[in-house]
């Protein structure tokens, strides 16, 4: 774990000044109790509604507990009912498949956006906003209405798609299609990560692509030689979080199909949800909750360790990592 | 990366800005001629309506039983305005702590908020429901809004990383004058920070202004609702959707977002930059 904090705050102590030199002054700066006093909001916080919570839940994992009567242990029932529940390995399923199709995507469209969006011509910046409303709108339930009625079966996609050849039906009601709805409204609203991405294309040195160009490098190879490797740590950035944040997905899922059709967009959290609040069995769901902070913990080791191999990091001094 | 393009560079760049744009706001601009359309009309694929609906305005404003919209307007500016009030202060006290101060174990916790930026909330819901239940704060606002006043990890990391921009030189020459430490915070690093701070007023707003899940959990009685929660019971509490009111006002719910993103552009901009880059 020390090694993705040590990654996390390396850039950011990059971009201040070198750390070394200003040790030896900031024995001004040592202030215990003043320290303690100015994040204490912040370290009560923590430790009552976000450490005690989770080791709490932990136990309420082992644990038959209704929320109308104290909970009674039950060991690890919980977790054998998990496993042999259908119901939880469709909503891993579903949750993985959105997860592994959604991020990616979303990336990839921002980058192309965000690469677009970096050209000088007139009105960029109405272009810019027309790109970033659907993200500023956001998860809120006004959208999810809107998506409804898009997709249903009267809706102007529909319409759309007879322009194709493709047969029109009711993408929210069908199994097959359903959860792809879901997919295709989160790619809609890829403009916060277009943003991050348009910041960091904008700080790579133009003289990088001169240079190559004086070289005669075509802009394919500048785009895997230049672009992609300078904007590796921004890529992980969204990676990362794009991936910690879908893995949480609730409110479409909830208000566009709430699961259904047959259960085909119920994701994890929806999943949870039911089981926690729908029947009351708040027991199982801390040993759900307790598995989703393991796979995600795991999904995000996973990308902090395989990032050594393709996230460039370059230092002050100019070293690369 | 601005290049300089030819005429047939710009053409192409600007069909492509074009065509995407349009895709993307395409759904949006549906959804305003469709909020002035009948319900018939709606299935039909014409962009706007023949006779403009004017009054699926009103209609649908006062369209829930006992309250209109105005009632959950004001719930929702109640509970989004405190808890932003309680983020922005919070965080910037937090953050200054730990921009500017040493003290033990500061690196130690600095990581500690850092991961719990990526903690998924899942596995704080059930024992923090168990908790507010145990306090009778269920159908209050308290739940939504007492723990803002923790500041916010994503809102602390937005400022700490602002802040270390600021040169410390100020600090010291204001502790040599004698300064206290709130006295330096107050006085010299918070008008310094203001980009900042409004970057983490926008978010906190914009954010708390969609939330769904926690009121859905916590607010009980429909007096207590807020918007989200009032244009669910729209959709369930009428027996054939009224689909042309509905979509009047969630296009309502929305504006005041958007409307605070055009006014605030750039500080959403290099609000979300800063975080992206230099995190």
């Amino acid at each position: 774990m020390n090694n993705q904090t040590a990654a996390a705050n390396a850039p950011a102590a990059a971009t201040s000044k070198p750390k070394s030199s200003l040790r030896h002054s900031l024995s001004r700066w040592n202030a215990p109790f003043a320290g303690y006093l100015f994040i204490a909001p912040w370290l009560i916080g923590f430790l009552v509604l976000q450490l005690w919570p989770i080791i709490q839940s932990f136990y309420l994992s082992f644990t038959e507990y209704s929320l109308l009567d104290p909970p009674r242990w039950i060991g690890t029932k919980n977790f054998e009912s998990i496993a042999h529940d259908r119901l939880f390995f469709n909503s891993l399923k579903v949750t993985f498949t959105y997860v592994l199709t959604s991020v990616p995507l979303k990336l990839a469209s921002a980058l192309a956006a965000a690469m677009l969006l970096n050209r000088a011509v007139r009105g960029i910046a109405f272009y810019r906003t027309a790109m970033y409303l659907p993200s500023l709108i956001g998860g809120s339930l006004a959208v999810a209405v809107l998506w409804k009625n898009i997709f249903g079966i009267d809706g102007f996609i529909n319409k759309l798609v007879i322009l194709f050849g493709v047969m029109p039906k009711n993408w929210i009601g069908t199994p097959e299609t359903a959860l792809w709805t879901l997919v295709v409204l989160t790619c809609w609203q890829f403009g916060s990560a277009m943003i991050i991405f348009l910041a960091g294309l904008k700080s790579i040195p133009n003289e990088l692509y001169e240079a190559s160009s004086v070289d005669g490098a075509s802009k394919p190879r500048q785009f895997f030689m230049i672009t992609l490797p300078m904007l590796s740590p921004v890529i992980l950035f969204n990676l990362i979080m794009g991936i910690i944040n879908s893995f949480q997905m609730f409110t479409s899922a909830f208000i566009i199909t709430n699961g259904g059709p047959i259960n085909s967009t119920e994701v994890y959290a929806l999943f949870l949800y039911k089981k926690a609040f729908g029947s009351l069995e708040m027991g199982y769901a801390s040993a759900l909750a307790w598995i989703l902070l393991v796979i995600v913990g795991i999904a995000t080791l996973f990308n902090f360790i395989a990032s050594k191999y393709w996230v460039f990091y370059e230092s002050e001094t100019g070293a690369g990592k | 990366m601005k290049k300089e393009l030819d005429f047939k560079g710009k053409l192409l760049t600007h069909a492509l800005l074009i065509a995407v744009s349009i895709m993307m706001i395409y759904p949006v601009v549906w959804w305003f001629g469709a909020s002035f359309k009948t319900t018939q009309e709606i299935g039909l694929p014409t962009l706007f309506p023949s006779k403009w609906m004017w009054e699926n305005y009103p209609d649908g404003w006062n369209a829930l039983p006992k309250y209109t919209f105005t009632y959950f307007y004001i719930n929702s500016i109640k509970v989004n305005v405190t808890a932003t009030i309680l983020h922005v202060v919070a965080a910037s006290l937090v953050a200054f702590g730990f921009a500017r101060l040493t003290f033990p174990l500061k690196n130690f916790w600095f990581s500690i908020l850092l991961m719990t930026i990526m903690l998924p909330s899942q596995v704080t819901l059930i024992p923090q429901y168990s908790m507010f239940h145990s306090f009778n704060w269920v159908n209050t606002y308290l739940p939504l809004v007492v723990p803002a006043a923790m500041g916010g990890a994503f809102f602390i990391f937005l400022i700490v990383q602002f802040i270390r921009s600021i040169p410390r030189e100020l600090d010291e020459s204001a502790k040599i004058d004698g300064c206290s430490w709130f006295g330096i915070y107050w006085r010299i690093i918070m008008p310094l920070t203001k980009p900042a701070l409004v970057s983490a007023t926008i978010f906190s707003f914009i954010w708390g202004w969609d939330d769904y899940f926690s009121p859905l959990i916590y607010l009980n009685s429909v007096d207590k609702y807020t918007i989200p929660l009032a244009l669910r019971m729209f959709i369930d509490t009428q027996s054939a959707v009224a689909w042309g009111q509905l979509l009047a006002m969630s296009l309502l719910s929305i504006t005041p977002p958007v409307l605070i993103f055009f006014l605030a552009q750039k500080h959403f901009v290099e609000g979300i930059a800063t975080t992206g880059l230099k995190g």
